[in-house]
């Protein structure tokens, strides 16, 4: 069987940036069809608003690499948000700490019954993402309390910014760099890789599978506990009813990207293009004045199916060639 | 290789248990530096354990393992890799969609500043390890996109990387081409060179005498024969291997089958049941034919490996094929179609009944009644009396031994279990019954009673392909044999010629293209 280099190349080259040309190609189709997409008022508005995201998206990626899933994601963004914002009558340190801390812990026990049992890390972070939420209303009076940030250094975290940007976008843009070196240019990233694309034949070559399963659990935790802090602060109070569902567009996000669902490939900037993409998706039907947003999500889940069909059909492009 | 140098892996009298079954019963076995040792031996002689015991994945439950001349006991398969015995596994364990570099340096890539990896000096080193193993390639390309022979070597290469002072090899030729075993053997010879023991797995008889220095048969558990190999003649290899004495003058008797043979029948004008031509399927069939025709029953002889269960799986559709076709009582069959294959008559009992047939939770009566669904249904819906008729009168002729027809198949014995699988695809009324592996693992009397069921089958016009590791069975079975290696007929025996010592001979010529 003779392979071609030349159409392998291209698979590989869309598979990898597939999401960064459609939201190219989205953003150039909006800026030609409505005045006030292109302005930089909307453009920052769509960044901000995908940056929680965003971090959260950058945790999954890692979880979905590996070969898992989080689950789990969405209730520890809204836990995090009302420990934070709990937190912050204590002052700044504690509002960032205490749910840190605490989504930390989630992710590190999901991550060890995970890697230590062989439960099924669907199973295990549906549990989480059930038991985290019971936690957020336990401490809320089943949701009707909310707490106000009370530290006003805690809400400049989330509204304070420069050049038109809130500082979560910043954050966001550090985390992205530092999982991207994490990923590509370490021993940990390669073993995250290894361990999604071969399980048994990883342990073989002396990676330490649990552990790295351990680390990706208690990053992803933390992450979406950070994502909910910045919320928080921004939001400037521990609002209970968020997150629900959220862990589906995030994983949605991260998919579209083409990180693979069965683990193994993917990567950091297709993630960021994922989430942007479906920013901008939401964006421009909010253009279109007499649709509703209701159908952000009919057009982000076809095009997920879309990608997914894609996928299948570059993977096989690639083996076979 | 000198005799007096000290082993460098030494297995004392090991032995291996597992529930119900003894995998290795007081082996041992002595590896010297800068040998290559052949492992070789039939399905569950108890090499795959052996090697998983040198290499940390089971612990024996006696004996003892010498390394570098004292006791050890490897608790990982990781801790067996550090210590220096390396493995590379017949399907390459490698992560096939990260690139042959970030494979070849996993766990030990190079560190610039801040402990960050330094790509390109990963990606240099990786092409000077792969280049002298005669491999230039991209080494940024993910592994998948690359040939299986140049896995192999990247496996290789790996394993070699580490220090390794052992390394064991198991089918490391499987998936290989012609030109990328001569590259694997030159680098063999260069391990050797280094003083490195090499254990190397393979039925391939060809290569066991090109590359090898000493031989251990294993066969049930227990070590049949060690020393020199190339003082054994490949006949004897072959009878150790088996568990035949070739002194040994076998008059039979033991099984059930019919003592007279079927002759050939007049076949001018008759058509075969099945007739497959030039099956072929890359490093596992070159060009099969095998005809059988109705009321007869042909074996397929050869080593594990040889190609059998292949054939057997081209012919339903099972095995996806690359060239070939098959004709069903004078119609092509659409190849790698089993549902074709099914309704055109042709039936498969598989070898691995657990993995690939009966339905363990649920009943009897719903495990025969599986495949002959569509003809005892209308429109979409199932008859039960149609059901209850079929499932009745097959455990009744194949004397399946269950409570009731809704007792679960998994509470079954094994010889019961096959029986029921027998009788799903009788229930479909076959012309053509392919069983690869019929009797194995089951009691003696279920043994018996499916040996004479293939017989009485036979004789009622059905044809029917034999697959057997037990060489009786197969000699006292089959009206004819065609005798397979790596992938090809290599001889067909018939009337007289039908003996264990013609298959052993046949099966232990010498492959045309390794001739000088």
């Amino acid at each position: 069987m003779t392979r071609s280099p030349g159409r392998e190349q291209v698979s590989r080259v869309l598979q990898q940036h597939g999401a960064l040309m459609v939201l190219a190609a989205l953003a150039i189709v909006g800026s030609i069809a409505f005045d006030s997409f292109a302005t930089a008022g909307n453009a920052a508005s769509i960044v901000v608003s995908s940056s929680f995201t965003a971090i959260i998206a950058i945790g999954m990626t890692f979880v979905i690499i590996s070969g898992g899933i989080d689950l789990s994601v969405g209730s520890l963004f809204v836990f995090g948000g009302v420990l934070a914002a709990y937190g912050s009558q204590y002052g700044l340190f504690v509002a960032l700490a205490l749910p840190l801390a605490a989504c930390g812990l989630v992710g590190l026990l999901q991550g060890l019954l995970i890697a230590r049992t062989g439960m099924a890390p669907f199973i295990v972070t549906l549990a989480g993402m059930l038991g985290v939420r019971g936690l957020m209303l336990a401490i809320s009076d089943e949701g009707a309390t909310t707490y106000l940030v009370k530290d006003s250094a805690f809400a400049r975290l989330g509204q304070g910014g420069l050049l038109g940007l809130t500082w979560p976008v910043y954050i966001t843009a550090l985390l992205a760099v530092a999982a991207m070196v994490l990923l590509q240019r370490t021993a940990f990233g390669q073993n995250v890789y290894a361990v999604g694309g071969n399980e048994p034949g990883a342990a073989l070559m002396g990676v330490p599978v649990a552990r790295t399963k351990v680390y990706v659990y208690l990053m992803s935790g933390l992450l979406a506990g950070l994502a909910g802090v910045l919320n928080a602060a921004r939001l400037s109070s521990g609002v209970t009813i968020l997150g629900i569902g959220l862990e589906l567009d995030v994983i949605a996000a991260v998919v579209i990207g083409g990180t693979l669902l069965t683990g193994g490939a993917g990567g950091i900037t297709g993630t960021i293009a994922g989430v942007l993409l479906l920013g901008v998706i939401q964006s421009l039907i909010n253009q279109v004045g007499n649709l509703t947003s209701a159908f952000q999500q009919v057009v982000s889940g076809l095009f997920l199916a879309l990608v997914v069909v894609a996928q299948r059909l570059l993977g096989r492009a690639q083996r076979l060639g | 290789m000198s005799q007096s140098a000290a082993p460098v892996l030494e297995a004392r009298q090991i032995s291996k248990r597992f529930p119900g079954v003894v995998a290795l019963d007081g082996v041992s076995l002595a590896l010297l530096p800068g040998e290559v040792h052949a492992l070789v031996g039939e399905n569950g002689a108890g090499k795959s354990t052996l090697i998983k015991v040198f290499t940390g994945v089971h612990r024996p439950d006696g004996g003892e393992l010498i390394y570098n001349g004292s006791p050890t006991a490897f608790g990982t398969p990781l801790d067996a890799q550090r210590a220096g015995i390396s493995t590379i596994y017949q399907e390459v364990n490698l992560v096939p969609m990260m690139s042959v570099a970030r494979n070849l340096m996993l766990g030990r890539e190079p560190r610039g500043r801040l402990g960050v990896i330094d790509t390109a000096r990963m990606y240099g080193e990786a092409e000077r390890i792969l280049a002298g193993y005669g491999v230039v390639t991209d080494v940024r390309r993910p592994l998948r996109t690359l040939g299986m022979g140049v896995q192999q070597m990247v496996a290789l290469a790996r394993a070699v990387a580490i220090d390794a002072r052992v390394v064991i090899m198991d089918e490391p030729t499987s998936s290989l081409e012609p030109r990328e075993v001569e590259t694997l053997f030159s680098v063999i010879r260069k391990l050797k060179d280094d003083g490195i023991a090499v254990v190397y797995v393979s039925h391939r008889l060809d290569e066991l005498y090109e590359v090898c220095d000493r031989v251990t048969v294993l066969r049930d558990g227990r070590v049949a024969h060690t020393g020199p190999l190339a003082e054994l003649e490949r006949l004897k290899l072959i009878a150790l291997m088996l568990g035949r004495d070739l002194d040994e003058v076998r008059t039979g008797g033991l099984t059930r089958f019919s003592r007279d043979r079927r002759q050939a029948r007049d076949r001018d004008g008759a058509q075969p049941a099945v007739r497959a031509e030039g099956l072929t399927r890359r490093q596992v069939l070159r060009g099969v034919d095998v005809s059988v025709w109705p009321g007869e029953v042909v074996g397929l002889g050869g080593l594990l490996g040889a190609g059998r269960s292949e054939t057997a799986k081209g012919i339903v559709g099972a095995l996806p094929l690359d060239a070939g076709r098959v004709v069903v009582a004078g119609r092509p069959l659409r190849t790698g179609s089993t549902t074709a294959a099914i309704r055109a008559g042709v039936s498969l009992l598989p070898e691995d009944r657990k993995a690939e047939g009966i339905i363990p939770a649920l009943s009897v009566r719903e495990n025969i009644a599986l495949a002959a669904l569509p003809s005892l249904s209308r429109a979409g819906v199932v008859s039960d009396a149609k059901i209850d008729k079929i499932v009745d009168v097959f455990m009744r002729r194949l004397r399946i031994k269950a409570a009731s027809p809704d007792q679960p198949v998994q509470e079954l014995s094994g010889g019961n279990q096959q029986k029921v699988l027998l009788a799903r695809w009788l229930a479909i009324r076959p012309k053509i019954l392919l069983l690869d592996e019929p009797t194995r693992g089951i009691d003696v009397g279920a043994k018996a009673e499916v040996q004479a069921l293939v017989d009485e089958l036979a004789e009622e016009g059905l044809g029917v392909l034999l697959i057997s590791s037990d060489l009786e069975e197969l000699v006292e079975g089959a009206d004819r044999i065609l005798v397979l290696r790596e992938g090809e007929v290599v001889g067909e025996l018939s009337g007289d010629d039908v003996t264990e010592d013609k298959i052993m001979a046949s099966i232990a010529e010498r492959g045309a293209e390794s001739d000088g």
